[in-house]
């Protein structure tokens, strides 16, 4: 190590980052271990970003210092993650160099003796676990039933708008993503996966999370035709930064069909696996229907699996058959997890609506109107009340599809429930996503109505498919929310309209929240494709599909 | 003749009065406020007091029952003027009763001894003749406007005593008492106001837009909205249409759900209403209390296919149990709801609380 020291003394920063790495190759080859493929790949990786701060000669020492020991303490990865690698160190160097920059320089000497001290332990424990359990620090959430779920978590970037490091990172990525799937023809004036800028003034509460406005759309930027967006992507990315595919199901369903198409299309490169290459194709795609709407958890879920999906496809198999065995594969994902679950849910639901009944459904749930109508055809006698709420009036929707079926209706808005509930003798509540720990996100709107009906005394029944459980925890609406556009509030009465000119007033704001979360003890019971739950049994539920994959 | 002319003017006003208020009530919300209700109720029973015929105090009383019978059946939802009517009708009794000397609180208490003893003696109380019982009467009247007038103003003044700096403050709809508290705490105090629609009249927004010119910052959500932020608020202010005998409120919809959601976050629920809208009324869910306005504006005639098919309600008023309730701010000061039985044995006599 004098060959190092000496180096240091010269008090040039970089030369101790390429040091570490020298080291770090000096001491793999000393143990007798062959580099693999992934580490060499990884190292390949990181001269890169080095050579490009290099030239950039941005960012505080401190930023690299911290890169490395973030680094450091994740060895080695399967080649498969790495948009996932790609993009962890990111997020974590956001959180990293926030932290940074209020601790006080430390002294290159404490720097260099905590380097080697955690070396000497990384060394320890790679001699340790000579087996391939490579799953160890790494951020999956996979994990096996004796071992604890990591801590360290991806923060998403939507609900980090209010940092800027942040911010920066993202738009690096969104280039990176635009040049890497290019060849020659490199459109200079259009960009491919454009940054979406926030719309009018937020209320300083959620100045976390992005607020967009309808009236200008992503696309605006994007040059045609699009080389790097598959072209069904983008139409998809308007339907839903528009709202005409809106509802959890229908964004996913329409996600899933429109990567069926992308795999379709897709045909592998030379010299590429299409496991692997196939991933990074979809991740452009994934920021910018991100960008669109930000992503819900049933998209999420469905992602993973998709991805799951492909990089399971073993190298010798032919193009052709990968991909009619994907498509298959997407499938049965539908099938199973969509269609077969609402006939199920239906099922164990009817056997709860009784002959008389009064339901009272809030805003438009595809699955409740599923329920109902399947109720209706077997013959239960029951009226139903819809609620529905401004600025969105989904219930217009669900009540005419129920009139059109023949069932009898009464329609008020949310501020007339206190009125309407003393006849409600049931309510059926749809939900966006099952939080583990037991909480209901939903649309804005629910929480209230399931606390006025805990008033009178009204059992409320949740209705929601497995695919929408996912492992966030969330205690209120505000930390991970998604704000519409605002001007929606905005109405016209008598020819008069208040709030017409709100963004010239300096103290004005309006929200427009699409999501809260109900907390489990006004709900009574959740009934899912698996049978009919408690609120609380959400985490075992998760346990036993982790299980299963 | 000049008094049969003092007659027809009389009437004329009378009869203006009441189709204004027949008219104010179909519109959306209140297009006056109760508080120029309560003062027009006021300057004509005065005019009636001044011009009409009577001999003595029971004539007058028998007047202006007969004629306030007329005016709360024109608009049954306007209780201030109910209130009013027996405001002035426990004036005269009170005038009526310093005039013949004996002192009020004799009369008032209401043992069970007096009033097995005593139950014949107050039905020929109010014949006698007093020369000076009108301007006394009127006198007190005008008492009555000038109290009417600084009711806003008393209550603004407590808004310091009740909102410090930096807090969110949460209220529904627009109400003219409350507009004029946060104005008056904005002039020392920094603070946040939350604003709910309340739809589908939408009046949160004109509140908004008015608060924006003192410089307040203003938020405006929709009613779904309101237990998503309540866990941000501090404290949740209305107003209300009424204030009820047991402490209850009747106040614009979508109250109760706001106190609902107050309750379960613990924040302290404040109502400003000044006295003149208390009632001597208890709620009576069935026929009474509701008051319906027309349902297209909760499904409008463009939805003409399923329109006829289905039924729309749009109540106007939600019933508020005293429960949730933790403060009345009126112009005599605060109260908890359980002392509003006895600021009403103060107001009003009991025997009028049927006209």
């Amino acid at each position: 190590m004098a060959d190092s020291d000496g180096r240091q003394v010269d008090g040039v920063n970089h030369a101790t980052d390429k040091d570490v790495k020298l080291q770090e190759i000096a001491l793999a080859k000393n143990e007798g271990k062959e580099l693999t493929k992934e580490e060499k790949q990884r190292l390949r990786k990181e001269k890169k970003q080095h050579k490009k701060n290099k030239k950039d000669d941005k960012g505080p020492p401190e930023k690299e210092k911290e890169k490395e020991k973030a680094s450091v303490p994740a060895p080695s990865k399967p080649a498969t993650q790495s948009p996932a690698h790609k993009a962890a160190p990111a997020p974590v160097h956001a959180s990293e160099s926030a932290a940074a920059a209020e601790k006080p320089a430390k002294s290159k000497a404490e720097l260099r003796a905590e380097r080697r001290a955690r070396q000497d332990s990384e060394r320890t424990s790679k001699q340790g676990k000579k087996e391939g359990g490579q799953q160890s620090a790494s951020s999956k959430p996979k994990a096996t039933p004796n071992e604890l779920q990591p801590v360290v978590k991806r923060l998403p970037e939507h609900v980090q708008v209010d940092d800027p490091a942040a911010l920066k990172k993202l738009a690096k990525k969104l280039e990176r993503q635009q040049k890497s799937g290019q060849g020659c023809g490199l459109n200079k004036t259009g960009v491919e996966v454009p940054l979406r800028s926030d719309y009018g003034y937020k209320v300083s509460l959620f100045s976390h999370l992005h607020q967009y406005s309808r009236k200008s759309p992503p696309t605006l930027q994007i040059s045609i035709p699009a080389t790097v967006i598959h072209p069904s992507i983008v139409r998809l990315g308007l339907q839903y930064s528009q709202g005409i595919i809106a509802g959890s199901n229908a964004r996913s369903v329409a996600l899933l069909h429109t990567f069926k198409q992308v795999i379709q299309d897709y045909s592998t490169p030379p010299n590429e696996e299409l496991s692997r290459d196939l991933v990074n194709k979809l991740s452009p795609y994934i920021s910018f229907l991100s960008q669109c709407r930000p992503l819900s958890a049933s998209m999420g879920n469905a992602i993973k699996y998709i991805k799951k999906e492909i990089s399971n496809i073993p190298s010798q198999c032919k193009e052709e058959e990968a991909k009619g065995k994907l498509q298959a594969c997407i499938d049965s994902y539908i099938n199973e997890k969509i269609i077969l679950a609402s006939e199920a849910i239906s099922k164990y639901a009817i056997e709860k609506i009784s002959d008389g009944d009064v339901i009272l459904v809030y805003g438009c749930s595809s699955l409740v109107n599923h329920i109902l109508c399947k109720a209706f055809e077997k013959q239960r006698k029951f009226r139903v009340i819809v609620v529905d709420s401004r600025p969105r009036l989904e219930g217009r929707e669900a009540l005419r599809r129920l009139v059109k079926k023949g069932i009898r209706c009464t329609y008020v808005l949310i501020s007339a429930l206190s009125y309407i509930l003393p006849e409600v003798s049931k309510v059926f509540l749809g939900a966006h996503a099952l939080l583990a720990n037991g909480y209901v996100m939903s649309r804005v709107g629910t929480s209230q109505i399931a606390l006025v009906a805990k008033a009178y005394n009204v059992p409320v029944l949740v209705c929601c498919e497995t695919y929408k459980f996912c492992e966030r925890v969330q205690t209120d609406s505000f930390v991970s929310n998604e704000l519409d556009d605002p001007d929606d509030l905005i109405v016209t009465r008598n020819g008069k309209s208040h709030l017409e000119n709100w963004q010239t007033v300096k103290s004005l704001g309006l929200l427009n929240l699409v999501y809260d979360v109900t907390p489990p003890d006004f709900v009574d019971l959740v009934i899912t494709d698996l049978g009919m739950i408690p609120c609380t049994s959400v985490p075992v539920v998760l346990r036993v599909k982790n299980v299963d994959q | 003749m000049p008094g049969a002319d003092k007659e027809t003017d009389l009437s004329e006003r009378i009869e203006s009065f009441l189709s204004e208020l027949k008219r104010c009530g179909s519109g959306a919300g209140s297009l006056r406020g109760s508080a120029e209700t309560a003062r027009e109720t006021t300057a004509l029973l005065r005019r009636i007091t001044a011009q009409a015929r009577w001999g003595n105090a029971g004539e007058l009383m028998e007047i202006i029952r007969k004629e306030g019978r007329r005016m709360t059946a024109a608009q049954p939802s306007e209780t201030t003027v109910g209130n009013m009517i027996r405001r002035v009708l426990k004036i005269i009794r009170e005038e009526y009763a310093r005039s013949r000397g004996s002192s009020e609180e004799t009369d008032q208490q209401e043992s069970l001894h007096k009033l097995l003893t005593s139950g014949g003696s107050s039905e020929d109380n109010f014949r006698q003749h007093f020369t000076h019982l009108k301007a006394n009467v009127i006198e007190a009247i005008n008492e009555l406007l000038t109290e009417l007038e600084g009711t806003t103003d008393n209550i603004s003044m407590q808004a310091l005593e009740h909102i410090h700096s930096n807090e969110v403050i949460m209220t529904i709809g627009r109400s003219r008492t409350v507009e004029a508290f946060l104005k008056d705490a904005a002039r020392k105090r920094k603070f946040h106001v939350i604003v709910a629609e309340c739809a589908p009249f939408c009046q949160g927004h004109e509140m908004a837009t008015s608060l924006c010119k003192e410089d307040i910052e203003t938020t405006v959500i929709p009613d779904a909205a309101i237990f998503a932020v309540m866990s941000r608020v501090n404290k949740v202010i209305i107003g209300t249409q009424t204030v009820l005998a047991n402490g209850g409120l009747r106040a614009v919809n979508g109250t109760h759900t706001l106190a609902l959601a107050a309750k379960h976050h613990s924040t302290p629920l404040i109502v400003c209403a000044p006295m003149f809208k208390l009632s001597p009324q208890f709620p009576n869910e069935e026929d009474t209390f509701h008051k319906f306005v027309s349902p297209h504006e909760v499904l409008p005639f463009t939805e003409g296919e399923i329109l006829s098919k289905v039924n729309a309600h749009c109540p106007v008023f939600d019933y508020v149990p005293p429960e949730l309730i933790t403060l009345f701010i009126s112009n005599i000061g605060g109260n908890a709801p359980s002392y509003i039985y006895r600021l009403m044995s103060e107001l009003y006599h009991p025997e009028d609380h049927e006209l």
